[in-house]
């Protein structure tokens, strides 16, 4: 495996009061443990993506109070890669200077031998030359995972960058990622139980709430990941994060009751 | 080369319907010629036609390029200094709500008859199509892009002309092929309101004398060159920005 210094522990605390005045969250205490992936799970609008653009030092619609710190003191600025659900490829730039974008954004020299050999480690080595609209999702995806990896960043930010894959491109695309991020502190927002319950050290839902968003108790697993979707661990796992997800919201009348 | 039959093929339905309406209306020559009295023009007075012609497509084309200068310029303006939104933009929409027609006379006035003020006018007529295509194309790159650009560390310089300008070219591209249209009728514009060359003078010096064929020879030669220009800048927009899925089809 690579010799990475290892991903700082990441801790995002505070309220984020939305611009309608409703709290999207109060009081919120994130955690995730350095040098592993801690997965976020969570309905879609209760601030899962809010809750990384905040870690990632991106604006966010509302006021924040608090703040977003790595364990070891120093700033996450300048040490975060980040991968969102679209592949946020320059449509323009062929895949070899996709790869390269972030050096070009710093006006740095890209680093030409390590774009190739991490295209090489994405399988797509003969793809160098092809603009993105001649690839397919699966492709992309790959191609920023690439330019992710090019940024060899301690820390990586995702933003359900699995989801919009089919099941078995998603499966290959989360076990090279796993692969090729050992080391890095990752936090994947995303919601899909199995998901997590295959990546994470670590998941946590994030309980909606009228009055403020909360995190449920974090979901500790027996085994290590990268995890066999079929072993018991990863199960139960999917269970219990399932199970979470679909308790009625806080106010809302429990299923079942008639009108 | 099926659109190029597919021209061809409604000019030709279109000079048939006119031959038609001349005959069957039995038209003098002053109200409306036949094509073949315009055709016998064009080759008659051909020298008079280029000669003209000449004049209007170089005091299109410099009209074009500052127009689109200057087109360019504003988009960038505005988007990068809410100064010259707040000052800058309220100006381009009035600018727009005085029509080419009404301040040709003027420019003539002040830049005289030769080529300068048909020139200035062209690019009056065509900068606002081009700053705000341009602008509205920089404003709507992809936000999930900027967003990763600014965690990568990119400045607001890098932004604009990494992410910001590349994906606005499409844009631009349409901007600029509806004033590659546009600017020689604009020029034709500024002849008629005091010129001594150019196809908009040789058609009121014409109308002026009841030549209604050579009229309409100076107009179908202004129309020809408006719609190569038109395909022209079409063509070297869709291969600069081949990358675009909207660039392919639109006429």
């Amino acid at each position: 495996m690579r010799d990475l210094a290892r991903g700082p522990g990441l801790r995002l605390r505070g309220d984020l009061t939305l611009p309608e005045g409703r709290p999207l969250f109060r009081s919120l205490d994130f955690r995730a443990e350095p040098g592993v992936w801690t997965c976020l799970l969570g309905a879609s609008g209760v601030g899962k993506s809010t809750l990384l653009r905040l870690l990632g030092g991106l604006e966010v619609a509302g006021t924040f109070r608090g703040e977003a710190s790595a364990a070891d003191g120093a700033p996450i600025s300048g040490r975060a890669a980040w991968m969102a659900q679209s592949d946020l490829l320059a449509p323009w730039l062929p895949v070899r200077e996709n790869v390269a974008f972030g050096a070009r954004l710093r006006r740095e020299k890209p680093d030409w031998a390590r774009v190739d050999s991490l295209l090489a480690e994405v399988g797509l080595k003969d793809w160098a030359g092809a603009r993105p609209s001649a690839l397919s999702g699966g492709m992309r995806q790959r191609v920023a995972l690439a330019r992710t990896l090019m940024e060899d960043r301690p820390i990586a930010l995702m933003d359900e960058a699995f989801s919009a894959l089919d099941a078995g491109t998603r499966a290959r695309m989360q076990e090279l990622a796993f692969d090729l991020l050992q080391g890095r502190t990752v936090i994947l927002a995303t919601h899909d139980p199995g998901e997590a319950a295959r990546l994470a050290s670590r998941a946590y839902v994030l309980v909606p709430d009228p009055a403020g968003a909360r995190l449920a108790e974090p979901h500790r697993f027996r085994t290590p990941p990268l995890r066999d979707p079929a072993s018991p661990d990863a199960l139960a796992a999917q269970a219990a994060l399932l199970a979470e997800l679909r308790k009625p919201p806080v106010g809302e009348a429990p299923e079942g009751r008639a009108p | 080369m099926r659109r190029f039959t597919d021209v061809l093929v409604s000019a030709a339905g279109l000079i048939a319907l006119w031959a038609l309406l001349v005959e069957l209306a039995d038209l003098p020559p002053y109200m409306l010629p036949s094509p073949w009295r315009v055709a016998r023009v064009f080759w008659t007075d051909h020298a008079t036609l280029w000669l003209n012609a000449g004049m209007t497509i170089w005091e299109s084309l410099a009209g074009f390029a500052l127009g689109s200068a200057a087109g360019i310029s504003a988009g960038i303006a505005l988007m990068t200094s809410s100064l010259a939104r707040r000052w800058l933009g309220p100006f381009l929409v009035l600018s727009q709500s005085v029509p080419t027609f009404a301040l040709a006379p003027l420019i003539v006035l002040w830049l005289g008859f030769g080529p300068e003020s048909k020139i200035v006018v062209a690019a009056i007529g065509i900068y606002f199509v081009v700053a705000s295509n341009f602008y509205d194309g920089l404003r709507r790159a992809d936000p999930g892009l900027l967003d990763m650009a600014r965690v990568m560390g990119a400045s607001r310089s890098t932004e604009l002309w990494r992410i910001r300008i590349p994906a606005a070219l499409p844009a631009l591209g349409s901007g600029l092929k509806v004033a590659a249209a546009y600017a020689p009728i604009a020029a034709a514009v500024g002849e008629w309101a005091g010129a001594s060359k150019g196809l908009g003078y040789l058609m009121l010096y014409a109308n002026a004398r009841l030549k209604i064929d050579l009229m309409f020879a100076a107009l179908l030669t202004l129309a020809v060159f408006g719609l190569v220009f038109h395909a022209l800048v079409g063509w070297a927009a869709r291969r600069l920005t081949s990358w675009a899925p909207e660039a392919r089809q639109d006429p």
